[in-house]
């Protein structure tokens, strides 16, 4: 059972207590706010980041700290609920004083916070997909998530590599795979290719064969894209093999987690993803620049929480890190300086990718932070362009 | 023509395996209903509970049927706890007040699962492969032949057990008068205890029999609850014969909708139906028995 605010308030304050007459700190905290999904339908989401964020602040408190004093994270569950997240965010920054946010599971509770922060002017790193929050930018709002924009446009890019020049789309109804459609709609053009079946699915819905059929149908069709995220595009690929359709299905980086090879079994064979390094933690050549961070990462997180690593607490792993260095570059903690640090940030080899922000581009990814798998005999294979 | 055959074929295939889900939550809805008023919004639940309790007795290395069996006889459990100590205490409160009890059971068990199980989804093999049957130029899964196979069976034995067995009749007569059942000796809170008990049954049977197709999480049941609730709502509250008429034609609805119209309106495919039927016929499809009484 995970404890309730009240008595995890208690304890944050039994700790900061500690940390206060403890003779190593002298200086007062900084502290880093942080609201999560960490219960409620986005656990699965929320939960690994949460963690990751307690064990990296722990980590980083035994090394000393940060500009010589200890770090506090403050950290709340908002379960889910866009409404409960911006209550929180107000809490943070009324009577917590964060000097930088790093926090928000999914698109909806990180545009519901935003204002608050927006007008506190406090610098806020997001840990969710939705291209919105830094389009347009806003001048203290980033994110780390590769967005679905550049998602789309590695699918397609793979797309084009093997002609494929005529596809079929299967979105699922829910804010992501709606977003996603709507992005890939956007830039598909940019690629010669054209859609010639555009269906979709409820997020709940057990049965897509339906729908499926009628891609089937349709002629002319070189392979199907697949937006989806949680259950729905385990089922979509099931159906799939059930109908027996011969021509390949990319999913995309919302179902890049073991699970979903768990879930579609069989039927996921041949199924091609864009994905970030940390999914492939083990198989990434040698001289890949991000191998040893993915894998420094993996370690800890699983020798702590003998779980293994999602993409999602990777991004939280980025996002904490992208405050921390901007911290320490900043040279203080001064929520104006730590913004300004966080948009200079040039060639910061993280988990998910390697950023390289401007004040036009508060995320800092390319496509090439997108590795393209393929699942073989149930696991993933890199693939290279154009095999 | 083969074409236009095959693709009616594969839409109804898979309308006939999810109506036979919702048809098999209709049914507990139904019989919960029939003997107490009640509309047991936690019906979805023991779908969940069949499911997953499956999944982690099978992953603990239990065999199949057996992990099942237990699933089956532990959700009974919750459903006679459920009205044990949701139900049979507010006995006497009305029936809204008794609808909106077991919403919070349902909300209760539901975070009860998150502790137990845990918040990812989770599947099960299925029974006889994966390899897809062809009939026709359309193809259905074994397990859906599962699905709707043990739904015919469920529905049958329910039929036998209330019209061929002593207790089955006294179900009847307190769904028919409770005054009355009373007091020709029928201890009205035990019939009310094994409606609750054989709810239950049914929904974690369906559990077992759909997780191999439409995967399980804690909260599953909310949408098994909704379409099972409508299913039943369309063939008539309180008769087991419009239960099943009302999850199958639900589920045939929404394939061919999806199929033939857009699948951006597939709910809303159903839930006009359900308008246009209970305007035609307020009680629904089958529905005869006056539910008002005075």
């Amino acid at each position: 059972m995970r404890p309730s605010a009240a008595v995890r308030g208690t304890l944050r304050a039994l700790a900061l207590a500690a940390t206060l007459t403890s003779p190593a700190f002298a200086a007062d905290p900084i502290k880093i706010g942080s609201v999560v999904s960490a219960t409620g339908p986005a656990a699965f989401l929320g939960d690994p980041e949460a963690r990751t964020l307690k064990l990296y602040v722990d980590a980083l408190n035994k090394k000393g700290g940060l500009l010589g004093r200890p770090v506090e994270l403050v950290l709340y569950d908002d379960g889910g609920d866009a409404n409960k997240a911006r209550t929180f965010a107000t809490r943070l920054i009324e009577d917590d004083k964060v000097v930088a946010m790093a926090g928000g599971t999914s698109t909806g509770s990180t545009m519901a916070m935003i204002p608050v922060f927006e007008e506190a002017k406090v610098p806020f790193v997001s840990f969710a997909g939705g291209i919105e929050i830094v389009e347009p930018v806003r001048a203290f709002v980033f994110k780390t998530p590769h967005t679905d924009k550049t998602a789309c446009q590695k699918i397609f890019e793979d797309m084009k590599a093997r002609g494929f020049t005529k596809i079929g789309m299967i979105s699922g109804t829910d804010g992501f795979g709606k977003s996603m459609r709507g992005q890939c709609l956007k830039v598909v053009g940019d690629y010669g290719i054209t859609i010639l079946a555009d269906e979709s699915y409820g997020a709940a819905d057990s049965d897509t064969t339906p729908q499926l059929n009628k891609i089937k149908n349709t002629p002319g069709i070189q392979a199907v894209l697949n937006p989806g995220f949680g259950q729905g595009p385990a089922i979509v690929t099931r159906n799939y093999a059930q109908l027996g359709i011969t021509v390949p299905l990319y999913q995309s980086h919302g179902v890049a987690s073991k699970s979903f090879i768990t879930l579609a079994g069989p039927a996921a064979e041949g199924v091609r993803l864009p994905a970030p390094a940390l999914l492939v933690a083990d198989k990434l050549a040698a001289g890949d620049r991000q191998k040893p961070v993915v894998a420094a990462y993996k370690d800890s997180y699983e020798a702590a929480t003998a779980q293994p690593i999602s993409t999602f607490g990777g991004y939280a792993f980025d996002g904490i890190q992208l405050v921390v260095q901007a911290i320490e570059k900043a040279k203080s903690a001064d929520p104006q300086k730590i913004r300004d640090a966080l948009e200079a940030t040039k060639d910061y080899v993280g988990v998910t990718g390697i950023y390289t922000m401007s004040p036009t581009d508060h995320l800092g990814l390319g496509t090439e932070s997108f590795r393209m798998l393929q699942i073989k005999n149930g696991d993933w294979v890199l693939e290279t362009p154009g095999q | 023509m083969a074409e236009v055959m095959a693709e009616f074929l594969q839409l109804a295939f898979s309308g006939l395996t999810v109506g036979a889900v919702y048809a098999l939550v209709a049914l507990g809805f139904t019989l919960i209903y029939n003997a107490s008023d009640v509309i047991n919004f936690a019906q979805g639940d023991f779908v969940m509970i069949g499911g997953m309790g499956t999944v982690f007795l099978t992953a603990a290395g239990i065999a199949l049927p057996l992990a099942a069996l237990i699933a089956i006889i532990g959700t009974v459990i919750v459903g006679l706890l459920l009205h044990r100590f949701a139900i049979q205490p507010a006995r006497g409160a009305s029936p809204v007040a008794l609808i909106m009890i077991t919403i919070g059971a349902s909300i209760f068990i539901k975070g009860v699962a998150q502790v137990v199980f845990d918040k990812q989804f989770h599947s099960l093999p299925a029974f006889s492969g994966d390899t897809p049957i062809a009939i026709g130029g359309a193809t259905i899964l074994p397990q859906s032949l599962w699905v709707v196979g043990g739904a015919l069976v469920l529905v049958v034995a329910l039929y036998m057990f209330l019209e061929h067995t002593l207790l089955g009749k006294a179900v009847l007569a307190t769904a028919a008068n409770r005054l009355a059942a009373r007091l020709v000796g029928i201890n009205v809170t035990i019939v009310l205890a094994l409606a609750f008990g054989v709810s239950a049954a049914i929904g974690a049977v369906a559990g077992v029999l759909v997780t191999p197709i439409t995967l399980t999480r804690y909260d599953l049941g909310t949408l098994f609850a909704l379409k099972g609730f409508a299913a039943a709502m369309v063939g008539g509250m309180g008769n087991p014969m419009g239960a099943v008429v009302g999850g199958l034609l639900i589920g045939l609805m929404e394939a061919f909708g999806a199929g033939y119209i857009s699948s951006t309106y597939k709910d809303a495919v159903a839930f006009i139906a359900i308008l246009v039927v209970l305007f035609f016929m307020p009680r629904g499809l089958f529905g005869g028995r006056s539910v008002e009484r005075v």
